[in-house]
């Protein structure tokens, strides 16, 4: 009944929300824009369309590596801290633990601490143990900051778990492998695949750990930023990263799609 | 839990006894799941923090560290006033973006939470997808928003109310903190959001049947029950923006670096390890005793409205 009088007469909160999408749009659209401009320069008025900047990112052989560095480093962030993420959800959620409080507040710290002291001080420790940096210090920079995450996801899927499911199992006869296999692991998939997915994309887009800890292996973000200080390289740049929107676009559809015929698939399964 | 002593007419052996206090024990079990986690970030943090601490003492000479315990780069810290001036400027910056993101970010939250009916989820997408642009990127676009042939310029040029595009829209504090307030608005709505939901919304009927006004009801129903959201908002925004050092070296311009921008230099072309230290660990302890501030504000706030 109230909402019906809501939409006959737009209140001032709608119009707020149109106003501040736009003040989150606006600039981000303009990205795109000029990525099919036909000028080097990144400056009104616009030159006619071209698709010249699209060909040139696909020829230009260091930005594909960094981008295939991004992924790889991305993929094994995910996969590792999501099982650290994982095994310490189970331990605080499953276990009576004494201290359980300050561990999880102890795993939570990156959250807390600017990412610039977590970078210096990775550094340093780095530098004096002698390890060379490589993509691997930027991989276990990146774990750092997003096993809490994971953990986050999969303590807020796990705290509704019945433990009485696995209990059942075990009584029945199942063995502690199967178990986890046949009841544990699918109901804790869609945390498992949301932290895949959100750590995945921290990775991908972090730059500031990536920078202090690279050496001549970039990553996407480290060759974007040396590309943001030269004019010519800018349009390349955009046109990649409207890539990568679209691309993402699709991928984030595709993953709600499959939720939800999961969901539907679940539900009509129950009756 | 450690394993009840039990005597048994044979001792038992050694392996047999741990195992039983191991599958007794819930604690230790939990402790072994737990250890692989604990140990990364034993490794990841902890170390790296006490070395940063360690050589926060040392002295930078040439390209050597002096091993020995000094206090030199504390009173270098203390003596040059552009430490202390930079580091109280960030946190002013900091806090003026914590703040207008947040102020920008409930009414959104709000209206998410309480005027959608249907689709709540699409309208959380549509928040979020605008920051799956490289974040690098995003302050970029501000530079096309700002700069001297950008939108603004050009758009009020072409409608003739300019004939020189402005040159003050970029490169200072204020462009910083535009940016910076865009570049983190999401992180500011989605907590604020979680906590609304969670408001049960028999309490706010209760409070207009018991004759408080809409107004009345959000300042002393809502706003309190929302404050964990909005607390945890402003410490994702402030914290990591005063360290950012990406945006003010886009578009800050010289009168727009933070202090994050100094430790940058100290661990690049200034080449001064310890002294960049020596300010990270001041730094951080003024985030700490700022963030303590703000926890004990907001505590006492809620204690007076309540």
């Amino acid at each position: 009944m109230s909402n019906i009088r809501i939409w006959k007469k737009p209140d001032g909160f709608l119009i707020y929300a149109i106003l501040y999408l736009t003040f989150i749009y606006l600039p981000v659209l303009f990205l795109p824009l000029f990525s099919f401009n036909n000028s080097t320069y990144i400056t009104f008025p616009l030159k006619d369309f071209t698709l010249k900047w699209y060909d040139k990112m696909i020829h230009s052989p260091s930005m594909l590596e960094a981008l295939l560095n991004s992924i790889k480093v991305g993929l094994l962030v995910a996969i590792f801290s999501t099982i650290l993420g994982m095994l310490a959800a189970r331990a605080v959620t499953r276990y009576r633990l004494r201290g359980r409080g300050p561990l999880v507040s102890f795993i939570m710290i990156p959250l807390v601490i600017p990412e610039i002291i977590l970078a210096i001080s990775l550094l340093i420790l780095i530098s004096q143990a002698n390890i060379p940096l490589s993509l691997w210090t930027i991989g276990f920079s990146h774990l750092l900051l997003c096993i809490p995450f994971s953990m986050l996801i999969l303590i807020s899927r796990m705290e509704g778990f019945d433990k009485s499911l696995e209990e059942a199992a075990l009584d029945l006869g199942e063995n502690a492998w199967i178990t986890f296999w046949r009841v544990t692991f699918p109901i804790v998939l869609p945390g498992i695949v949301a932290s895949l997915l959100l750590t995945f994309t921290i990775s991908f887009d972090e730059f500031v750990l990536a920078f202090f800890l690279s050496s001549t292996d970039a990553t996407l973000p480290i060759y974007i930023w040396s590309s943001l200080r030269f004019p010519t390289k800018i349009p390349a740049v955009l046109a990649l990263g409207s890539s990568i929107f679209v691309i993402s676009f699709f991928v984030v559809s595709f993953a709600e799609w499959v939720r939800r015929r999961g969901i539907k698939l679940e539900t009509t399964s129950g009756i | 839990m450690a394993s009840t002593t039990r005597f048994t007419t044979r001792p038992l052996s050694l392996r047999f006894r741990l195992t039983r206090m191991f599958l007794k024990s819930e604690s230790l079990r939990g402790y072994t799941l737990l250890s692989p986690t604990l140990m990364a970030m034993i490794l990841g943090l902890v170390m790296p923090l006490a070395v940063l601490f360690t050589l926060s003492f040392w002295i930078q000479e040439y390209l050597d560290f002096i091993q020995t315990f000094s206090l030199k780069n504390y009173t270098d810290f203390f003596q040059k006033p552009i430490y202390i001036k930079i580091l109280f400027k960030s946190i002013r910056m900091s806090s003026l973006v914590t703040f207008v993101t947040v102020l920008l970010a409930y009414p959104m939250a709000y209206f998410i939470a309480f005027r959608i009916q249907r689709n709540k989820l699409i309208w959380l997408i549509l928040i979020t997808v605008p920051f799956w642009t490289s974040y690098l990127l995003r302050v970029f676009a501000w530079k096309i928003m700002l700069g001297y042939n950008g939108v603004i310029n050009s758009g009020l040029k072409s409608l003739g109310l300019l004939n020189e595009p402005l040159e003050f829209l970029l490169y200072n504090p204020t462009s910083v903190v535009i940016t910076l307030a865009h570049a983190w608005a999401a992180f500011a709505i989605l907590p604020i959001y979680v906590s609304l939901e969670k408001i049960d919304r028999s309490l706010l009927e209760a409070a207009r049947d018991l004759g408080e006004n809409s107004f009345m009801t959000f300042v002393r129903v809502t706003l309190p029950l929302s404050l964990p959201g909005v607390i945890a908002a402003s410490l994702l925004v402030f914290i990591p923006t005063v360290g950012d050092y990406v945006t003010p070296s886009l578009v800050g311009g010289p009168r727009g670096i933070m202090i994050g921008n100094i430790i940058q230099s100290m661990f690049g072309k200034a080449q001064n390890w310890p002294l960049g230290a020596a300010i990270s660990v001041m730094s951080m302890i003024t985030v700490t005793l700022m963030v303590c501030l703000f926890l004990w504000g907001t505590h006492s706030f809620r204690k007076r409205i309540a």
